[in-house]
């Protein structure tokens, strides 16, 4: 089941969007890309405000676009709520007013989104009886994001929602949406330009290239895909969803279990059972084809290997990806390593990983 | 003030009150035309509404007469609507919402340029179609280029001269407005009752420009 499903096409002037699109029915999906690569584009015709669009859309029984009967529902009749970059509140209403304002306007749907929760998960509590004027930039997006979540929709578009935000605002912003899509239980399409801020929301990812999606699956792959400039980049990670198994105080240490193995890492006191999301460095995985004995690496990772590639800023450097049981991993090694432990695809190994850092 | 002049007065103000209301209803949506439109032919139309500006309203009279006259090329359109619009009231209204769209078009496509089209969208997504956006968004946010509308297209109207009188005449209780009665009672050297019209007139349009710029929004007046 998705969310929503379809093929977007859309030219303007050398602009070209071919969008195959299928967006799963919970989490986060994040859309990345270059700047210009059409991810606002893609957001604003799924929202309906690209009237010139052609394509089909469908969002689970609903039918939003079908060019070829000349059908195109209009943006207010979409159950979609859409935040922009610039936040768009609007300024002669306060802050009440402007989060109700698509809540008493919810057509022929149930309003499954009550303010309260809104209000609570987003920490809008204090703002409610202010002018719009005096907001910060985060308590802006803030607003604006719980005033799209109150219409109830089947989707929520967010477009680069932490951009220009300082550190604080960033993080309460974030926080804020977590908290918010973790409660009300709705999918969401995340634009981003940031690595890490995708890495540690995404369940699903996108990859945008001049207008195209070249590139979607869960994060996991995505991720560690080395076409893609996530892995090609310097500061390659892949991301790893991990249970608590127990906390041993003693060690400050956590066991972890993911689907592959198990891992020691520093994150807290997590009680068993937590899930965590953590990442682990390809710079920081190094390789052995015996299992390595007194070492004091902590998390050594039987894998396969599954591709080498070169990178693209090192010709030094390899970009190995593995595979332990279900879950990816990439290992930045020098190609001198990669002749000497005469690596190939197929062959087992040991991964030795240096440093795990918790995302969320 | 005798019985004529008051007649004159009366007129003048059913006058500009039926040509300001005809104003807002056709200027609201030339306006916002104006404001989003993209199309080529877009500054041509602006410069058509923005005609009365600079041209005499003598040479507006004069074209209006001809275009309405009982020869002119509408004739036949105005017998079978069984109007006459040369020298009478409608003629008057006729020629004063010519006269006075670009004061009350230019405030509003102002104020309406100056609604992000974001916040429209923003709207639409929540929900909102067209006429609930332009009654809950544009209309609160462009109050002020209404309030600056309503004020010049209702003193401009008051205001006029040459188009009344090319178009209406003289005539009293149908067409002599304000600033005609004026000029008849100066060509007949009553000064007294010309004072009476002209100083009323003089009071009405400072009071409203101060109003208007006391109360911030003056300075889109001079953005015509």
């Amino acid at each position: 089941m998705t969310a929503l499903s379809g093929n977007l096409r859309l030219t303007r002037g050398m602009f070209a969007l071919d969008a195959g699109l299928e967006v799963a029915e919970t989490g986060i999906t994040t859309v990345c890309g270059r700047s210009g690569a059409g991810k606002t584009t893609l957001l604003r015709c799924i929202a309906g405000l690209e009237p010139q669009v052609q394509g089909r859309l469908q969002a689970g029984e609903a039918l939003w676009l079908d060019s070829a009967r000349n059908f195109c529902l209009p943006p207010e009749r979409r159950a979609v709520g859409l935040v922009s970059q610039d936040a768009h509140l609007f300024p002669h209403l306060d802050v009440s007013a402007n989060l109700l304002y698509g809540q008493r306007r919810i057509r022929g749907r149930a309003a499954r989104v009550q303010l309260d929760t809104v209000v609570a998960t987003l920490q809008l509590a204090d703002l409610l009886h202010r002018s719009v004027q005096g907001l910060s930039g985060g308590e802006r997006r803030r607003v604006a994001i719980g005033r799209a979540l109150l219409t109830s929709p089947r989707l929520l578009l967010l477009d680069e929602p932490v951009a220009a935000l300082d550190g604080p605002g960033r993080r309460e912003v974030l926080d804020g949406i977590c908290a918010a899509l973790d409660a009300l239980a709705i999918p969401c399409l995340y634009v981003s330009h940031d690595l890490h801020e995708a890495a540690r929301l995404a369940q699903q990812m996108l990859w945008m290239d001049a207008g195209r999606i070249v590139a979607s699956g869960a994060a996991g792959e995505v991720l560690c895909d080395p076409r893609l400039p996530f892995a090609q980049a310097e500061d390659a990670a892949a991301v790893v969803e991990a249970t608590v198994i127990e906390y041993h105080s003693r060690l400050f240490l956590s066991r972890l279990r993911f689907e592959g193995g198990e891992l020691w890492a520093a994150v807290g006191d997590a009680p068993a059972g937590q899930k965590l999301r953590v990442q682990i460095a390809a710079r920081d995985v190094s390789l052995a084809t015996v299992r390595p004995q007194q070492t004091s690496v902590l998390n050594v990772i039987e894998c396969e290997v599954v591709e080498i590639t070169a990178v693209a800023d090192s010709p030094a450097h390899a970009l190995v990806r593995l595979s332990a049981g279900a879950t990816g991993l990439l290992a930045r090694v020098t190609w001198k390593s990669v002749a000497e432990l005469q690596l190939a695809p197929g062959g087992r190994l040991w991964a030795m990983v240096k440093s795990v850092a918790l995302l969320n | 003030m005798n019985s004529a002049d008051l007649v004159a007065i009366w007129l003048t103000l059913k006058l500009a009150l039926v040509v300001t209301v005809v104003l807002l209803l056709i200027g609201t949506p030339l306006a916002w035309w104006l404001a989003r439109s993209r199309r080529w032919f877009r500054p041509v139309v602006e410069a058509v509404v923005a005609l009365p500006l600079v041209l005499p309203p003598t040479v507006l009279g004069f074209y209006l007469l001809l275009l309405l006259g009982r020869s002119g090329p509408l004739a036949p359109l105005l017998s079978w609507l069984d109007l006459t619009l040369v020298f009478s009231f409608g003629g008057l209204v006729v020629g004063s919402v010519i006269f006075s769209l670009p004061f009350v078009v230019n405030p509003l496509k102002n104020a309406f340029q100056e609604i992000p089209a974001g916040q429209l969208e923003a709207a639409a997504t929540l929900g909102a179609g067209f006429w609930d956006r332009f009654f809950t968004i544009v209309l609160p946010l462009a109050r002020a280029g209404y309030l600056t509308a309503l004020v010049m297209g209702f003193a401009h109207t008051l205001g006029e001269f040459g188009v009344v009188l090319m178009i209406g005449g003289n005539i009293p209780g149908e067409t002599q407005v304000l600033s005609i009665a004026l000029y008849d009672h100066v060509e007949q050297l009553d000064y007294a009752r010309a004072h009476v019209l002209a100083a009323g007139v003089l009071v009405f349009s400072f009071v409203a420009l101060t109003a208007l710029y006391l109360s911030g929004r003056g300075r889109q007046l001079m953005r015509l």
